[in-house]
Formats: C-alpha cells, sequence, structure tokens
C-alpha cells in the first residue's frame, strides 16, 4: 500500500468532440480540440512543468514555468492557456525555454524559505532542482516575515511560502463558490488575504479545496505537522451527509493524517465540506466506546463485559421477552449511518431470527415520504438523477433544501450551474444563503408560511394548466392519461389558483405566476428538495405534488431535469434499499407478495410474516400500550432526535430491554440495557448508496477498534437467538443482496472496485449502473399523476402558540451532533440559536442575544435568540444539534399521513423572555391512551388525504392494510369510539381489512 | 456692436494654470467696462506651453493671446484685445501660428476650436457626418472602410482596428461591447484627454459607429480617476447626446440602438492593460488575463468585444466622412494616417502634434519641442511612455512610425516622448522603470511582480559598486526572463528602457559613477 498521487493534467478536459492533431516534442498526438498543450501533452506522457495549473480550475498562467515554443509563432506561450490547434508542431523544451524556467523558479525561490516546514508537501525545492536550478543570484526584500494565521483549527496559513499562484483563490471561487479568499495589494506587495481579515473570522467555510489546490506549504492541514507526511491512502466514503463523497484517507501506519478528496468520486470529484474534510475526529475520541457493556436496570451503572457475554445476556433477554409477550413483541431499527451490508443483516435478524417485520430505519423520520410519493408515481423510491446533472439545467426549483448548509459539496456544484446562467427559485419560508450569496441570486423566492407546500405546488401546477403551459406531447406519451385527466381536472379548480391560496401561503399570486411560467417554459426544469418537503403532515402529497409538476412540464428523463431529493444521511437511500421498512423487502417489494417473500424465504430458510411489522412511532405507542417490549437500536439517537421526546423516552422506558449500538453513549443508551459498542466509517468495509443512488466502496482504513465488525455483532445475536447467520466479509453480504434484489443484481464489491462506483439499477440491462433514470419509460411504465388536495395540517398557530417553529441543519454541525460536537467544528456553532424576526422579537420584548423560553403544546425549552430576517415574521427557526437545547422537546407526534414521517417543520409555538439559560427541560404532561389517540389521528389523517375518488374508503382501507399491523388494525376496529373518527374511516372499517396483493 | 466672442479653454492643463480665474475676469472685465462678450470655454489647441490661451473670434478668423495672466487682463482690454487688436501676448492669428499651422491635425481636427459640449459646434464642424453615412451602411462595409483606412490602435500595440472589429463581427453573440481605453496612465501622454475634455462628441460618435459596425448596443469608456474634468465632461456629453437622439433606442431616428456609461478606474496603471480593463470594469481586480480567448471573442462579461483606445475611435468619424483613403493616404508604409504626439517632459514647447506618420523624432523634440526646457543640451528621450526605451540624440533621425521605431529598439507606444537633459542620470532612470513595475504590477505573473523588485534591487546594487559584472549580468538575465516570461505588456516591457538605458548610456552604469545631482 503507497500514497495514491493522483495524475494531474494541468488544465480541465475539454468539452468539445473533435479531434485534432498536433505534434509535441517530436509525438504525434490526437486530442480533442480546445484542449490545453499542456493537458495535450500530460496525455502524451510528456510533463510540463507547472505550479499554478491543476486540473481542477481554468486554466491562469501565472506562473510562467510552463512556457513552450511553437512552431511558426513568435515568443514562448503558456502551455497551460495555450488552446492546440490542428497541425500544431509544439516545443516543450528548448534553451531559450530552460533559461525562463530556471528564471521564474530564481525569482521564486529568491522570496522563498530556504527549508519548507511542509517538507515534499511543498513543490517549490523540487521543482527548482527540476529545472536546474543552482545558486539563487538575487537578495533583497522578501515576504518570509510575514506571521502565521492559524486560526482555523484545521489549516495553517502561512504567508511565507505562498507564491500567489491564486490557486486557493480560485478554487474558493471556481469549485466552492464562497469568494472568501482574494488577492491584496499590487505589485511585489501582491498577498493571498480571507478577505484581510483571519481566516477564522473570514467568510471562509472551510471547505479545504484551498488546502487542496496550494501547491506549497502555505496551506497546510494542521495534522500533517502534527502527526507527520502520511505514506498510504485507501480511498473510502464519507460518513455525512446524503452526498456521499469519495475521499482518500491519507495514513501513517494506522494513523489517519488527513482526508483528502478524491478526483476520481463520482459524487465529488474532488471537493469536499468541513465535516468530511475536517471533521472526522471523533472517529478516535476518547468518548468512543470499544467494550460491550451490560446492565439490569437502566439506573445501574455500567459493567463491561467480553462480547460472549453481552451477546448471550442479549438474546437471552430477547428471548424471554418473546415467549412472555409474543413474537411481535420486539423489532429493531437499522440506521441510515451503517452500511448497506449492516443494514441488511440487521433487517434480515429482525425477520429471520426474531421471526417479524418489526423492523424501520431512521429514514421513518427524514426521507420515507419520498419513498412513498415516488414510489406511487415513477414507480420507484428514489430520485431520478445523478449531481452532474444539474451542470445541464436551465431552471432549479429547490423547495425545502438548504444545501449550502447540508448538502454543501453538492451545493457548489449547484452555485457553479447558477453561475453559468442557470436560473433559481427557491421555495422556503427562510432566506436560505442561496437566495443571495456571491455571483449568486435567486430569480424568485417563493417565501410561504411553514405547512403550505401542498398549497404552492398546487397554485404552480394551476398556473402551468390555466396558462397552457403543459408539455402535452411528453405527457402522451409518457404517462397514465386516465390519472393525468383526473389531475387535470382537480389542480384546474379554481381554489387551487395562487389567488385561492395567497392567504394560506402568504406568497403573492402574482410571484407564484412568474415562477410557474419561468419553470414551465425551461428547458430544462429540475427540482432538488430536502427535508422541507418530507418533514410535514401532508410530506408524501407534496413528493407527490413535485413528480406531477415535473411530469406536467415533461422534465424527466434526461440530463439537466428530475425529481431530486437531496438525502439527509450517508445511507438514507441504501437504508431504505435494504429493505428496513416494516412493510418492505430488500428493493422495495410489498412484504405481502409470496413470490418475494419466497425469494428469501429459500435462502435464509425461514418463514417470513406475510403482514407489515411497526413502524418506530408505533414501537413508540404499542410499548405504551404495552404490547411492545424490546428494541435493538442500530446507531440511531431516537432520544433526540425523534419529535416530542417526552413521548420517546415514555416508550423506551415502558420497554423492558433496549440493545444500543453506537460508537458513544448518547441520550437513548440512558434507557438502553445492553451497549454494544459499533465502529466508525473508517473501520467498515462495506458501501453507502447516496442520494444519486451512487453505491460507493467503504473501505477499512484502521482496524476495528471493538475487534469486531458491526455486521458480526448482528449476525452473532442471531445465532444466539437460535438463528444461524454468517458471512465470510461484507462483499459476501453484498453478493446476497444481489442475488435477491433485482435492481442490485450486477452489483459486487469486485465490480464496484473496478467502476469505482455504481448507480443502481445495475442488472443485465444496466451492466455499468443508471444515471439518469425514467430516460424511455417510468419504471412503473406510465408516469401516473396523482391527486394532491392540500389539507392544512392540524398543528395551527393559536392565540396561546402564535407563531410557527421550523428547524434545520447548519454547515458544521451534523444532525445530533454526537459526531461534530467531537471535533474542533464546535468552533463554529457551539449552541443552537433561535432565530426570530425582528417585529416578533420586539413584540415580546427580545433583543438579540437574550435568553428566550421556547414553548409548544407539548413542551418548552430556553434557547438563545439572534434576531434576523432570514426568517420572516410568524416564524421562527432553530437547529437540534445539541441535546441540551432540546428542540425535539418542542415538536409534537403530528405526521405525515401515509408513512408517519414527523411533523419536524410546522411547531406552533410561543416565546417569552426567559431570565436564565438552558436548564432542566420541561415535557409537558401528556395523558390517555397514546397509542389509540395515534391511530385514530393517522386513520382520519389517511382519510383526508387519499385521492377524492368515489369511494374513497376503498382507498383507505388498502392503505391501511398496506402499511398497518394486523393488530393496530384490530385495535382501530375494536377499540375506537367511532365518533372521533371521519365517516370515510368508519365505511373503510366495514371493508375487509385484510391484506390483500399489491 | 454684436456680441464678441472670446475662446478661453476649460481643458485641465489650461486650467492648471489659470485659464479659469482668466476666463472669470475676462467675464469681470468685460461687464465692468460695459461691453458685450461672451467668454466661450473651448478645448485646448494643444500649444500647452502657450496656456492659458485666450482667442478672439474676429471677421479674420481668431487671433491668439498668451499666455494669458489675471494681471495680464486689463492692458489687454486697454489695448483692445476683444477687438483683435495688437498687444505684446499677441500671437497674431491663431491658424498662423507655425506651431499649430505645420500639424495635419485630423483625429484632433475640432479640439480646440469649438465649445465641446455644444452639438450645434459640432455639427457645424463636421460632427456626426460620418456617422450619418455609417447609418446607411451595411456593417461589414464600415468594418471595410475602417480597415481600408490604415488605422491602426492607438493605445501602443498598433493592432489593424478594422480586423478586430470584423472578429467582433464575425463572432456570433446576441450581446457584444464596445469598450473605450481612457485610462491613460502612461506617463507623458494626455492627448485621451484633452480629446475627452475639447471634442467629447467624436468619441462618443466614434463608439457608436463602432457599435453600429460590429452589433453591439452597449459601450463602456474607462477613464482614469485621475481625469475627473474629462470624466465629467464625457458625463455630460453622454447626456445631452442622449437627448439629442445621437445614443439610446434610436440612434438619429434610425433603428439602430447604442448606448454608453462611463467606468472610473481605481488608479492602477495596468488596468490600461485591455484585459485587466475588463476585470476593472466588470467589477473585479484590475488584473490581466490570459489569451487567447481574445477579447474580440470573449471579452467583457465573456461577450464579443471591441477594445480601442480614444484616439482610435475618435478617428473613426472623419474616416467615414472623409472616407478611407483621405486618412490612408497620410503616413509611410504600413503606419497610416496620423499620430498626436505629445511632448512632454523637460521640454520648451509641449503639447500635442498631430502629424502624419513619418516625421523625425528630431523635428518633434527640436522644431516643434524647441529642446528643452532647461536650455541644457537634449541627453535621453523616451518614446511611448514607462515601458517605452531611452533613445540617445544619434537615434533622432529615425521617422516616428510603428515599424521604424521598433527596428530602432523602441516602441511608439501612445505617442508620448519625454525629454531628459544632460543632468539625467540614467541609472536611476532604469531603476525607476523596474519600480514603477514592482509598485504597479497587478502582481498575476512571476517574471512582473518578482522580477520587478528584484531589478530595481539589483540595478541598486549595480549603482553602489557591489558586484557590478555578475549584477550586469544578472539584470540582462533578468531582462530576458520578464521579456519571454511575462503575461502582458507590462511585465514584457518594463526591461524596454532598462535594456536601453544600458545599452546607449552605458557609462551610468559604471563601477566608479559620479552621482549626478
Amino acid at each position: 500500500m503507497t500514497l495514491l498521487i493522483e495524475p494531474d493534467y494541468g488544465t480541465p478536459a475539454s468539452k468539445r468532440s473533435d479531434l485534432v492533431h498536433v505534434e509535441i516534442d517530436g509525438i504525434e498526438v490526437e486530442i480533442p480540440a480546445d484542449t490545453s498543450i499542456m493537458r495535450a501533452s500530460a496525455i502524451a506522457g510528456i510533463s510540463i512543468p507547472k505550479l499554478c495549473a491543476t486540473d481542477r480550475l481554468k486554466a491562469f498562467g501565472s506562473c510562467r514555468l510552463c512556457v513552450v515554443e511553437i512552431d511558426g509563432r513568435n515568443g514562448t506561450p503558456s502551455s497551460c492557456t495555450t488552446p492546440v490547434a490542428d497541425g500544431m508542431k509544439i516545443s516543450t523544451n528548448s534553451e531559450r525555454i530552460d533559461r525562463i524556467r530556471r528564471g521564474v523558479m530564481e525569482l521564486y525561490m529568491s522570496d522563498h524559505p530556504e527549508v519548507c516546514a511542509a517538507g515534499d508537501e511543498c513543490e517549490m525545492h523540487g521543482m527548482a532542482k527540476r529545472v536546474g536550478l543552482g545558486e539563487v543570484r538575487y537578495s533583497g526584500s522578501t515576504h518570509l516575515d510575514l506571521p502565521k494565521d492559524e486560526s482555523n483549527p484545521y489549516f495553517t496559513f502561512d504567508s511565507t511560502e505562498c507564491i500567489v499562484c491564486n490557486r486557493c483563490v480560485r478554487a474558493c471561487d471556481e469549485v466552492q463558490g464562497t469568494f472568501a479568499l482574494t488577492i491584496e495589494n499590487r505589485g511585489f506587495e501582491v498577498r493571498v488575504s480571507s478577505s484581510g481579515t483571519s481566516f477564522i473570522e473570514s467568510e471562509c467555510v472551510s471547505c479545504g479545496a484551498c488546502v487542496q489546490a496550494c501547491p506549497t506549504g502555505a496551506l497546510t492541514e494542521k495534522t500533517l505537522y502534527t502527526i507527520g507526511t502520511p505514506t498510504r491512502s485507501v480511498i473510502t466514503t464519507c460518513a455525512y451527509c446524503g452526498v456521499g463523497c469519495s475521499f482518500k484517507a491519507e495514513m501513517k501506519g494506522d494513523e489517519l493524517v488527513r482526508m483528502v478528496p478524491y478526483k476520481e468520486g463520482g459524487a465529488n470529484e474532488g471537493h469536499s465540506c468541513v465535516k468530511g474534510r475536517f471533521a472526522w475526529g471523533y472517529a478516535t475520541h476518547a468518548d468512543r466506546i470499544t467494550t460491550p457493556m451490560i446492565r439490569e436496570a437502566i439506573t445501574d451503572q455500567w459493567k463491561p463485559v467480553s462480547w460472549q457475554v453481552a451477546i448471550e445476556y442479549a438474546a437471552s433477554r430477547l428471548k424471554t421477552i418473546q415467549s412472555e409477550y409474543g413474537v411481535d413483541s420486539i423489532g429493531g431499527i437499522t440506521s441510515s449511518r451503517c452500511t448497506n451490508e449492516e443494514v441488511y443483516v440487521v433487517q434480515k435478524m429482525v425477520r429471520a431470527a426474531m421471526g417479524n417485520n418489526n423492523v424501520d430505519t431512521c429514514a421513518r423520520v427524514c426521507h420515507s415520504p419520498t419513498g412513498y410519493g415516488l414510489n406511487q408515481t415513477f414507480g420507484t423510491s428514489a430520485g431520478t438523477q445523478d449531481f452532474e446533472s444539474v451542470e445541464h439545467s436551465d431552471v432549479i426549483m429547490l423547495i425545502g433544501a438548504n444545501p449550502t448548509a447540508a448538502h454543501p459539496v453538492f451545493a457548489s456544484r449547484m452555485k457553479q450551474a447558477l453561475r453559468k446562467g442557470a436560473q433559481l427559485i427557491v421555495v422556503d419560508p427562510r432566506t436560505i444563503e442561496l437566495v443571495r450569496t456571491p455571483h449568486v441570486e435567486a430569480t424568485h423566492h417563493l417565501a410561504l408560511m411553514p405547512g403550505t407546500n401542498v398549497a404552492i405546488i398546487n397554485a404552480l401546477a394551476h398556473v402551468i394548466a390555466e396558462e397552457g403551459l403543459i408539455d402535452r406531447a411528453f405527457v402522451n406519451a409518457r404517462c397514465d392519461l386516465e390519472s393525468f385527466a383526473r389531475w387535470e381536472e382537480f389542480i384546474r379548480l379554481p381554489e387551487n389558483s395562487p389567488e385561492a391560496l395567497e392567504l394560506v401561503t402568504r406568497v403573492p399570486a402574482v410571484k407564484v405566476r412568474e415562477a410557474a411560467r419561468l419553470f414551465a417554459t425551461a428547458p430544462n426544469g429540475a427540482i432538488y428538495y430536502g427535508l422541507g418537503v418530507t418533514e410535514h403532515s401532508q410530506g408524501s402529497t407534496m413528493v407527490m405534488g413535485i413528480a406531477n409538476l415535473a411530469m406536467a412540464t415533461g422534465n424527466i428523463g434526461r440530463p439537466g431535469v428530475g425529481v431530486n431529493p437531496l438525502r439527509g444521511q450517508n445511507n438514507v437511500q441504501g437504508s431504505c434499499d435494504m429493505g428496513s421498512f416494516p412493510h418492505e423487502l430488500p428493493g422495495y417489494r410489498h412484504i405481502s407478495n409470496s413470490k418475494t417473500r419466497e425469494i428469501f424465504e429459500n435462502i435464509w430458510g425461514r418463514k417470513i410474516k406475510a403482514e407489515p411489522g411497526l413502524r418506530i412511532p408505533n414501537m413508540f405507542d404499542a410499548a405504551l400500550s404495552g404490547d411492545f417490549k424490546g428494541l435493538y437500536i442500530q446507531g440511531e439517537d431516537i432520544a433526540q432526535s425523534d419529535p416530542n421526546i417526552s413521548h420517546v423516552h415514555a416508550a423506551l422506558r415502558a420497554m423492558e430491554f433496549v440493545i444500543v449500538q453506537d460508537l458513544f453513549l448518547n441520550e437513548t443508551s440512558k434507557f438502553a440495557h445492553v451497549f454494544l459498542p459499533g465502529t466508525s466509517f473508517l473501520e467498515k468495509d462495506g458501501t453507502f448508496t447516496n442520494a444519486e443512488r451512487r453505491i460507493n466502496r467503504v473501505r477499512p482504513v484502521m482496524p476495528s477498534k471493538t475487534g469486531k465488525s458491526e455486521w458480526e455483532v448482528t449476525c452473532d445475536l442471531a445465532r444466539a437467538m437460535g438463528y444461524e447467520m454468517n458471512y465470510e466479509n461484507g462483499a459476501a453480504i453484498m453478493d446476497e443482496i444481489a442475488a435477491t434484489t433485482p435492481t442490485f443484481s450486477g452489483v459486487s464489491f469486485a465490480k464496484l472496485d473496478e467502476l469505482g462506483s455504481i448507480q443502481w439499477p445495475c442488472n443485465e440491462a444496466n451492466p455499468e449502473g443508471t444515471p439518469v433514470m425514467h430516460v424511455d419509460h417510468f419504471v412503473r411504465g406510465e408516469g401516473r399523476f396523482m391527486e394532491t388536495p392540500f389539507v392544512p395540517t392540524e398543528e395551527k398557530a393559536s392565540r396561546k402558540f402564535p407563531l410557527l417553529l421550523t428547524t434545520g441543519r447548519i454547515l458544521s454541525q451534523y444532525n445530533v451532533g454526537a459526531q461534530t460536537r467531537r471535533t474542533a467544528n464546535n468552533i463554529w456553532h457551539s449552541e443552537d440559536i433561535l432565530d426570530i424576526h425582528e417585529s416578533d422579537a420586539l413584540l415580546r420584548g427580545i433583543s438579540d442575544g437574550d435568553w428566550v423560553r421556547l414553548s409548544s403544546r407539548v413542551g418548552e425549552t430556553v434557547l438563545k435568540a439572534r434576531i434576523t430576517d432570514e426568517v420572516p415574521a410568524g416564524v421562527v427557526y432553530t437547529t437540534f444539534h445539541f441535546p441540551e437545547s432540546g428542540a425535539n422537546v418542542i415538536t409534537t407526534n403530528y405526521s405525515d399521513w401515509a408513512t408517519n414521517c414527523p411533523e419536524y417543520k410546522v411547531t406552533a409555538v410561543e416565546i417569552a423572555p426567559s431570565l436564565r439559560g438552558p436548564g432542566e427541560l420541561s415535557e409537558h404532561a401528556q395523558s390517555g391512551d397514546a397509542e389509540l389517540e395515534s391511530l385514530i389521528r393517522m386513520a382520519n389523517q389517511i382519510a383526508a388525504n387519499v385521492p377524492t375518488t368515489a369511494a374513497p374508503e376503498h382507498a383507505v382501507a388498502h392503505h391501511i392494510v398496506q402499511f398497518w399491523t394486523p393488530s393496530m388494525r384490530g385495535r382501530l376496529r375494536n377499540d375506537v369510539d367511532r365518533s372521533k373518527l371521519s365517516p370515510i374511516v368508519v365505511r373503510a372499517l366495514e371493508l375487509e381489512l385484510n391484506p390483500q396483493p399489491v | 456692436m454684436s456680441q464678441v466672442r472670446i475662446y478661453v479653454p476649460r481643458d485641465s492643463a489650461a486650467r492648471s494654470v489659470g485659464a479659469d480665474e482668466v476666463g472669470a475676469e475676462i467675464e469681470r472685465e468685460s461687464v465692468q467696462r460695459g461691453l458685450s462678450i461672451k467668454v466661450v470655454r473651448n478645448g485646448s489647441r494643444g500649444a500647452l506651453w502657450l496656456e492659458p490661451l485666450v482667442e478672439v473670434e474676429t471677421d479674420e478668423g481668431r487671433i491668439a493671446f498668451g499666455p494669458v495672466r489675471v494681471s495680464d487682463i486689463p492692458s489687454l482690454f486697454d489695448a483692445g484685445f476683444h477687438l483683435g487688436k495688437g498687444h505684446p501676448l499677441s500671437l497674431g492669428r491663431t491658424d498662423d501660428i507655425p506651431w499649430l499651422a505645420r500639424q495635419d491635425r485630423f483625429t484632433f481636427e475640432r479640439v480646440g476650436l469649438i465649445d465641446p459640449l455644444s452639438l450645434a459646434d459640432y455639427q457645424s464642424h463636421g460632427g456626426l457626418v460620418g456617422l450619418r453615412r455609417a447609418l446607411d451602411m451595411a456593417p461589414e462595409a464600415i468594418v471595410a472602410e475602417v480597415t481600408d483606412s490604415g488605422l491602426r490602435g492607438r493605445g501602443g500595440a498598433g493592432f489593424p482596428a478594422g480586423i478586430k472589429w470584423r472578429t467582433v463581427l464575425s463572432t456570433p453573440g446576441e450581446q457584444k461591447y464596445i469598450c473605450c481605453n481612457a485610462d491613460e496612465g502612461d506617463s507623458g501622454t494626455f492627448a485621451d484627454r484633452m480629446l475627452m475634455e475639447g471634442d467629447p462628441f467624436t468619441l462618443l460618435e466614434g463608439m457608436t459607429i463602432a457599435g453600429i459596425a460590429v452589433g453591439a448596443s452597449e459601450g463602456v469608456i474607462y477613464i482614469r480617476s485621475e481625469y475627473p474634468d474629462a470624466i465629467a465632461t464625457m458625463n455630460d456629453a453622454i447626456e445631452r447626446a442622449r437627448e439629442f437622439g445621437l445614443l439610446g433606442e434610436s440612434i438619429l431616428g434610425s433603428v439602430r440602438q447604442f448606448d454608453i456609461r462611463i467606468r472610473t478606474g481605481g488608479g492602477s496603471y495596468v488596468c490600461g492593460e485591455e484585459t485587466a480593463m475588463l476585470e476593472s470594469i466588470e467589477g473585479k481586480r484590475g488584473v490581466v488575463r490570459s489569451k487567447p480567448p481574445l477579447p474580440a471573442i470573449e471579452g467583457l462579461f465573456g461577450k464579443p468585444t471591441v477594445i480601442n483606445n480614444v484616439l482610435t475611435l475618435a478617428t473613426v468619424p472623419g474616416v467615414l466622412s472623409r472616407g478611407a483613403s483621405a486618412y490612408s493616404s497620410k503616413g509611410v508604409g504600413r503606419s497610416s494616417g496620423t499620430q498626436v504626439f505629445q511632448l512632454a517632459g523637460n521640454i520648451a514647447r509641449g503639447g500635442i502634434v498631430e502629424t502624419a506618420f513619418g516625421v523625425t523624432l528630431d523635428t518633434l523634440v527640436n522644431d516643434y519641442g524647441g529642446g528643452t526646457y532647461s536650455k541644457r543640451p537634449v541627453r535621453a528621450v523616451q518614446v511611448g511612455g514607462p515601458l517605452g526605451a531611452y533613445l540617445p540624440v544619434s537615434s533622432f533621425e529615425v521617422s516616428m512610425d510603428y515599424e521604424s521605431l521598433i527596428a530602432a529598439g523602441g516602441m511608439l507606444g501612445h505617442g508620448g516622448i519625454v525629454l531628459f537633459d544632460e543632468s539625467v542620470d540614467m541609472a536611476v532612470q532604469a531603476k525607476f522603470a523596474m519600480e514603477f513595475c514592482a509598485i504597479e504590477s497587478c502582481g498575476k505573473c512571476t517574471p512582473c511582480r518578482l522580477g520587478s523588485m528584484r531589478g530595481a534591487e539589483t540595478i541598486e546594487k549595480i549603482m553602489m559598486g557591489e558586484n557590478v559584472d555578475g549584477n550586469k549580468k544578472l539584470l540582462l538575465d533578468l531582462c530576458e526572463v520578464m521579456t519571454d516570461g511575462s503575461l502582458c505588456a507590462m511585465g514584457g516591457l518594463t526591461p524596454l528602457p532598462v535594456r536601453s538605458a544600458v545599452l546607449h548610456f552605458g557609462e551610468d552604469f559604471d563601477v566608479r559613477r559620479e552621482v549626478k545631482q
């Protein structure tokens, strides 16, 4: 194993396809027109000296080392900035060129340290040697006494080693799009500057692009000094967000020196953000638990034990519970942070070893509506495009997503497209960064009130239908016309007009109309969305509304268009693909389908139940009503991240046995009886699947700190419970996935190693994967339009709770902060802040920086207020990165009608000045039969949201059969006071609520 | 008695020697004396050594007086100067002053004659004839006319204007631009300023013709911030041109549209380099771009762009109104037409001399310029701004055209000529060239950014007698790296004054040199 040095061709590849012939140093080269001489030479194996050129950035032509001579032309042009022309004869070496190169290096070295702190990381001394520079004859003024800027926690800026090649500035501009760096002064006094202030105080977002671009030691990772020079690299995948960036983990022995973004990475193409690039220190943090621990009661101290003791204890307690309370009394939750292989094994353990379908995943609380909505309309539960697609978009509609904070590397790509001229429509209550940021300005910002997504998407579609902007050719060729006709009739109803909905959305109708026209008339219109779409009571409806809009405008099936969910976690897509939903087996196949079950039953040697199991919120409800007693939780801190925490805590306390498998003790482990130490991504051997369905390899860069792989532990537990489950390695698990799941049938570790990554479906028809889906036809055949009536959430602002709280993420922290809070990222964000509009603050006597009490119908907490115009009046906003701020103490039990994805994005709240800072969080008392209340609410919600047909009770019955456990269906039928149910639900109850083939 | 028109220049060179006060005093005095006099503020005739040059309109033509001081005014009135009568300051008919009469004014045809902001004056002196003709021509024909005239870029590079225009015309693009480079930063040059202050409509007309010719609808004039009067005059002229219909949606009632705005520089010399100027207009740091792409193909905001100097564009109306051959018939060889030379430095009679190419340096320096102001012998002349070569007296017979100057080791540049007498220390001048570059370089390319400082330091060492032979070798090596390796003309030409100083005035670099006062 050695350090991987990626080739650098000096300038980006030409986009031309026509070829020209040139002769370089006597070698014939055939190369696309517009390729630089430098790149053409590199491809021909001729390396031209260079310092300011790198193939991630546009040619710049400043260092003048790369000069060449061209037959028939005067002068010595720089090869990076000069494109090849047919018939050109180029010499890359001559006495004159040598003199210039030596002369340039002599100048450079006259203002460069004799010994560089960064060693070989600095290319200067090597280059001086290469061009044959001997003595430096100059002496005079230098910049060698300038101070170092050590303010950034992760890298140093040492101006004395800087050669002002501008690579850092250009990387910040061209790649990252932050424009934090600049060049100051003129002439000899020219210096790179973080815009006149220190790096930490500047606009810098610490993406690391400048550090990577720097050819000298001027910008260097601090770990290079503290740990030393790396000696080997391992290509792996970041474990933060759903972008799934590829990195070279550069190692010195078993110690990670730095994570360097990998140019060949399909998702990131060599770019990174502060989290993936720098915030990996948590993986070796002292808080890591590496030994299994057990205890009898949650009030006891933890007791470290051997793996064997822990596994046997866990298995016996689970078996005891099952024998006492029934097979369905336990279940498991898979983690979107874990590999496909680890997730697959957990759902297999639940189905085969526990013998039920009580398996759910943390995707429940983020993107389950995406799966449902896109499956209903397109026939598959995934985004339609690859990331590269955005470069071909003319108009981008961004709904309920804040990519610069949550998906920074994709945001940079989007910003590149916007700077090249694509137009942007932002649909978001908040003025997110992309509304206006250097060289990017949204054409329209539809600042709707939280909870009115469906109203706005209907209004947009209404305008498109009414103004004759529907792409009828596409609809006629590709869509189910019966569903289209119904939808068109629905969407043209006057109640869906922007004028009618203006009062609800608070977006002026004229703006909606303009945005609709812009999107509908764009050659390529693309929709990107995030949790601001899914985490609502109508999350699934909104996803279908988005799909309708894309189909109606013909924006499906080619680069530059599509419906693109921005996935929150590294493996949300994968954990859903892997069958961790209670109603679905891997590959999104309903559990009631006996043919699918047979495939698994044959390999697993166990019968699989044909009825759906419990979803996470159902598990909590069932726990509180005494039916659900034991839970295995793989890498999810439900006691912090799930809504209405007091309800979650009560449910966890009601369980008899909880297993937490994680890196750190967390809020959930406070309720656990067994702690199984997990492995960080640096220790895993498997795959993650990102938001563009790209399966990336995760390779172990260091040995497991627990001595075991996570999937091994799951297998051990299954075996201890009496089910034989064994794999040789991660690759063998993937082989089983491929053997059972058609969309993965062509995937194997060997092929991933060969191709780098694969976008599913990967099968016989698409052996190298599928970057863009639904090209000739939809996965389900014809695209299906779904009616999307707007049903306001029951969580309404009232006199007592007049404000709407919405939640989100910031760049430097990640979700509940388990990882990022254990890194130097806290320097940017060390507490959650409540954003409030000036008018709301004034009304309540709140000043910027004051402590405020934030209360909702379910609880209250104390946060620091920030007065900002990023939120409109009537809306407040906070993040949920810190447990002590307890944002989820506030959020309610309301959830998406179809998937139970929590309604994190709308909570009615009131705020008041608080004299004290954060202390005990208070939870409002909740009483009554939680499960029954949930069932009533869920059933009524389904009735209100199913498409309006002549007999909606059939749709309601069908939905309930598909997604509810028999026990839930039984309680709805037998225990509920029917006067509390909508008449449609009552009629549905008259129908057989029995499983039907889907 | 009808009203007498008295011309007092509003040109900033004239103002710097008291033209405003002289004008005000003439008005005050005339009121006091009950005379009907109208003071017209014209541009400068360019005979700067005569400023403030006051002209009185008479039946015989304008009679000139100068240089006029405020204290001279009572005696001028006493002598009846307002009737054209004699006075010790009288220079006779302006048109007969030999210094002016010998010139061949084409570009500067109207400068000094007219009220710069009077469109009536402008038209009565031949203004808008060229534009009206262009409006009836096909774009290709306009470009052909400019090509045939042999007009070359006056910014310094001397690239044929017609060919540049043709490239822009033939590059497809809905949006194209005309950029006028008025960042006249060369030492000893002032022709752009005097034209903008003295005949701004000519520039607007020339840019409009260029716009029609290449299909551009927007023009930008980039004027250095050190030219507040020129900026004010141009802004005023643009307002009037819009009101008149010379600029705007419909040029002179036609279907063609064109508008112009002013961008002010930020005090950087290198922004006179065309690509750095584009960056500056775009609101960025004034840093040189690599070529290709040529600005004609990807210029301002990435669109096809004509970039021409003030003098180039201001010559275009004359070319169109009088025809290509009226221009091309002047000059020598491939240097067609006239050149607006600017005489400056230690010179007796400084100012604007517009004549056909081919005049000798000697004629300019000694006949027009009258030798040095200090009356000491001439030792050196720098032609073409701070990046131009120093030429010794032995080179004075050189024909002043693009090719001959290059052959003589120099360059024409923007036509500035700066005189030095025998007291000049050429090592100091050479060092100054490097120091100027070290301050004004955009800092993008290494040879210019670092080389200029090392050059100044090395010359300093030579002056101090430190390892003179080694440092002289090093200086020449450095000059080669800068010349061959620099990105633009700034670094590439800085060695020109240095090498010419070493070549022609080597004695100033000798070991036992005496530091001259």
